[in-house]
């Protein structure tokens, strides 16, 4: 078996592991006023502590929310409902290359709260230009309500210019938000050296558990709540925190980025070797994406004349786990929007697969990969005849 | 895998058989909305869902095949297009013969695979196609117009049990589409409505019904809302003199005509059928073959010499038939065993 998906979920830390488990054995509600309450509160703050600390933000700007999806719907709606209410803003910016969880909620407020929302063009890579972005905010910048780019797309791994974005939208005066999902962990991620407001974690990304992620916050940036109740996380998010899920998140963060460096320069060279043999047991292949500027653990091919579903199907048969990259509808793939916005065309956007790489891949990961690869691009090609 | 009781226990079959078997479901249509949804049909997110959750029970791979363009254009179509030239076509039958035997089953071959499994009740024995032990399930006639080229790479492991005997089984592995109701109808007409599918495709234009005579007896709202044998629905104030039910006996679209008359005049001896095709374990008849022939899906069986000459099909019934409409397949069999099948052109 070789997994080659660790972009939609990565094994969990043994650390993360650890933390979590030693929590869930106890008893406490971190909003309790008794000593089982406080046990788990300090549980939670020193979580946040750590996070804070591993990404460069203060305790006070971290957010739990139940993963990434949530965090980047309060971010865009919530900032969006806010400065509405504010200033009349109605415009939403998002890159073309963005998450559904970015896409779709931006999308909502479009069609029903009378958002106007803009997707900024990205070049053949799927990078966002500054001047796209200078360009679309002046057009009218006291309408801009939020911005939105992901730090590192998830299909394609092209890395944004974030820092300057980011500093474009500061000139102006508007929130940017940034999906850093799949960034933190590959990439040196600071959140206040980053000059963003608002910074999406999640936790199975990196490591941890699923269904736990934070919202980094800047002080002074207050969306308005997605999830009302007991106003737990800074009266901005409700609901019990998951003490034994952001335990294991915290541990997964901090044992990620301390060893980012030499993990990331492991899996690139990994990375590396898997596209040179891919391309040469497909010599046709086209790898996507930015050639340097890019996760270290991410290869996105089209492999001209198959079908990315047939590609999967017949891998998934020979024990190899990736992934078409793309968005489902009832389980009909569509051709993926981040090659479309790359300007590829649709033939060759169904054509494509995504190999993502992760802590526990080994070189006889890679080995799986190309000794099956060839004669499966075969097959598919024969399929995709019919 | 329809995400019905009948695939499920089809696969669960032939995986424990030791093939290795992947679960594949078709989406036919671009919105799945639109389809008929859980209960009633197939092909819904509902029934993917299902699909997929007995695959997983079965323990093997899942797949959903996107069929939506070569069905709209094979099955949706031609149903259409069939209608307005005035004959009464069977979609399921369409959607074996051109999806299901034709563009999943060459890209299964494609992709490796040997053969496509269903679940339709009927047996294969040696290569020939024979009826279900369960008469009253039986899907043999819709599968006639197969060929042997495609049935030699079909597999129908339910075609020896009863459907009671299925929903048992499927019940005993632990598959929750065990008490799914059948499904019923068209699949791609939503709400079951096949005269408003029609007139939306066709347009609604009035035209006469016509007794044998000529005489015009009232006005209909588009020809192809008919089907010979048709009762009901005619909407004829004047009542006939002898007091007895009209039945539709034609339709010619052209005119926009549909002639009515009396039971008696419903019934054919002779059938003309085109495109025959022979996968049975006999030659084409070119000397009268004394046989049965069924004429339209669970219909009755008749006796009947059938003969191929310049390549059509000429049927001749031992007793009349009535309700027989053109487009519908005329299925021989000798005995339980598929001889071939033909579409019926026209009848006298």
């Amino acid at each position: 078996m070789a997994y080659l998906d660790h972009a939609a979920t990565t094994p969990m830390l043994p650390e993360a592991i650890e933390a979590m488990t030693a929590q869930l054995v106890r008893v406490g509600n971190a909003s309790s006023l008794h000593a089982a309450g406080r046990r788990t509160r300090r549980v939670v703050e020193e979580s946040r502590e750590t996070i804070a600390g591993a990404l460069g933000a203060r305790p006070s700007e971290v957010v739990f929310t139940s993963g990434g999806t949530e965090a980047d719907n309060l971010a865009i709606k919530g900032l969006f409902w806010a400065r509405h209410a504010a200033s009349g803003a109605d415009r939403v910016l998002l890159s073309a290359v963005e998450h559904h969880a970015g896409l779709d909620p931006a999308h909502w407020l479009g069609d029903r709260q009378g958002a106007s929302v803009e997707l900024l063009d990205v070049d053949e890579y799927g990078r966002v230009h500054p001047g796209t972005l200078r360009a679309a905010i002046e057009s009218a910048p006291e309408r801009v309500a939020v911005i939105s780019v992901m730090w590192a797309n998830n299909e394609v791994g092209t890395v944004q210019p974030i820092h300057e974005l980011a500093a474009i939208a500061r000139e102006h005066g508007i929130p940017f938000h940034t999906d850093a999902v799949q960034a933190v962990g590959q990439l040196p991620v600071s959140f206040s050296g980053s000059g963003v407001e608002a910074l999406t974690v999640s936790g199975h990304k990196v490591g941890g558990p699923m269904g736990v992620g934070a919202l980094l916050l800047a002080r002074g940036v207050d969306p308005v709540p997605v999830l009302h109740g007991g106003g737990q996380e800074r009266d901005v998010r409700s609901g019990t925190l998951d003490a034994p899920a952001i335990a294991g998140f915290a541990a997964a963060v901090r044992a990620s980025v301390d060893n980012r460096e030499e993990h990331a320069a492991r899996l690139r060279a990994l990375r590396d070797e898997l596209i040179a043999r891919v391309r040469h047991a497909v010599p046709d292949v086209i790898l996507n994406g930015h050639p340097d500027e890019r996760l270290p653990g991410n290869a996105h091919f089209s492999f001209p004349g198959c079908e990315g579903d047939a590609l999967l199907m017949l891998l998934d048969a020979k024990g190899v786990e990736c992934s078409t990259g793309s968005a489902c509808s009832a389980g009909v793939a569509q051709p993926s929007h981040v090659l479309l916005a790359m300007g590829s065309d649709a033939v060759r956007a169904r054509g494509s697969l995504r190999f993502s790489l992760g802590h526990t891949s080994t070189r006889a990961d890679v080995d799986e990969l190309v000794n099956v690869i060839g004669g499966v691009v075969e097959r598919a090609r024969r399929a995709g005849l019919t | 895998m329809s995400g019905g009781v009948d695939s499920a226990v089809a696969a669960a079959r032939i995986a424990e058989a030791g093939h290795d078997v992947t679960g594949v479901h078709l989406a036919l249509s671009s919105n799945p909305q639109s389809y008929r949804t859980g209960a009633r049909g197939c092909c819904t997110l509902e029934d993917s869902r299902d699909a997929r959750r007995a695959a997983d029970v079965i323990g093997i791979p899942f797949y959903i095949w996107d069929m939506a363009e070569r069905f709209h254009r094979d099955v949706v179509e031609d149903f259409v297009n069939e209608y307005a030239a005035g004959r009464t076509p069977n979609p399921c039958l369409r959607c074996n013969e051109k999806i299901k035997f034709e563009a999943v089953l060459d890209r299964a071959l494609a992709l490796g695979f040997d053969a496509v499994a269903t679940g339709h009740h009927a047996r294969l024995s040696d290569g020939l196609l024979l009826r279900s032990v369960d008469q009253g399930k039986d899907q043999s006639y819709v599968l006639g117009v197969l060929t042997r080229e495609q049935l030699s790479h079909a597999i129908f492991p339910l075609g020896g049990s009863t459907k009671a005997e299925v929903r048992e089984e499927a019940a005993a592995r632990g598959l929750a589409v065990a008490d799914k109701p059948d499904s019923h109808d068209i699949c791609f007409i939503a709400d079951g409505d096949t005269r408003g599918f029609l007139a939306e495709r066709l347009g609604a234009e009035q035209g006469p019904i016509v007794d044998e005579s000529g005489a015009v007896l009232g006005t209909h709202a588009g020809a192809y809302g008919f089907t010979v044998g048709q009762r009901k629905g005619l909407r004829i104030d004047r009542p006939t003199p002898d007091g007895r039910p009209r039945y539709v006996l034609s339709i010619e679209p052209v005119s926009n005509t549909v002639t009515v008359g009396p039971r008696s005049s419903l019934a054919v001896s002779s059938i003309v059928a085109e495109r025959p095709v022979w996968n049975g374990p006999l030659a084409e008849p070119y000397e009268p073959l004394a046989c049965h022939v069924q004429l339209r899906a669970h219909g009755e069986v008749y006796g009947c010499r059938a003969q191929v000459s310049g390549g059509v099909l000429h049927i001749e019934l031992d007793s009349p038939a009535t309700g027989v409409a053109a487009g519908q397949a005329a299925v021989l069999y000798s005995g339980d065993t598929v001889l071939g099948s033909a579409t019926i052109a026209s009848s006298s």
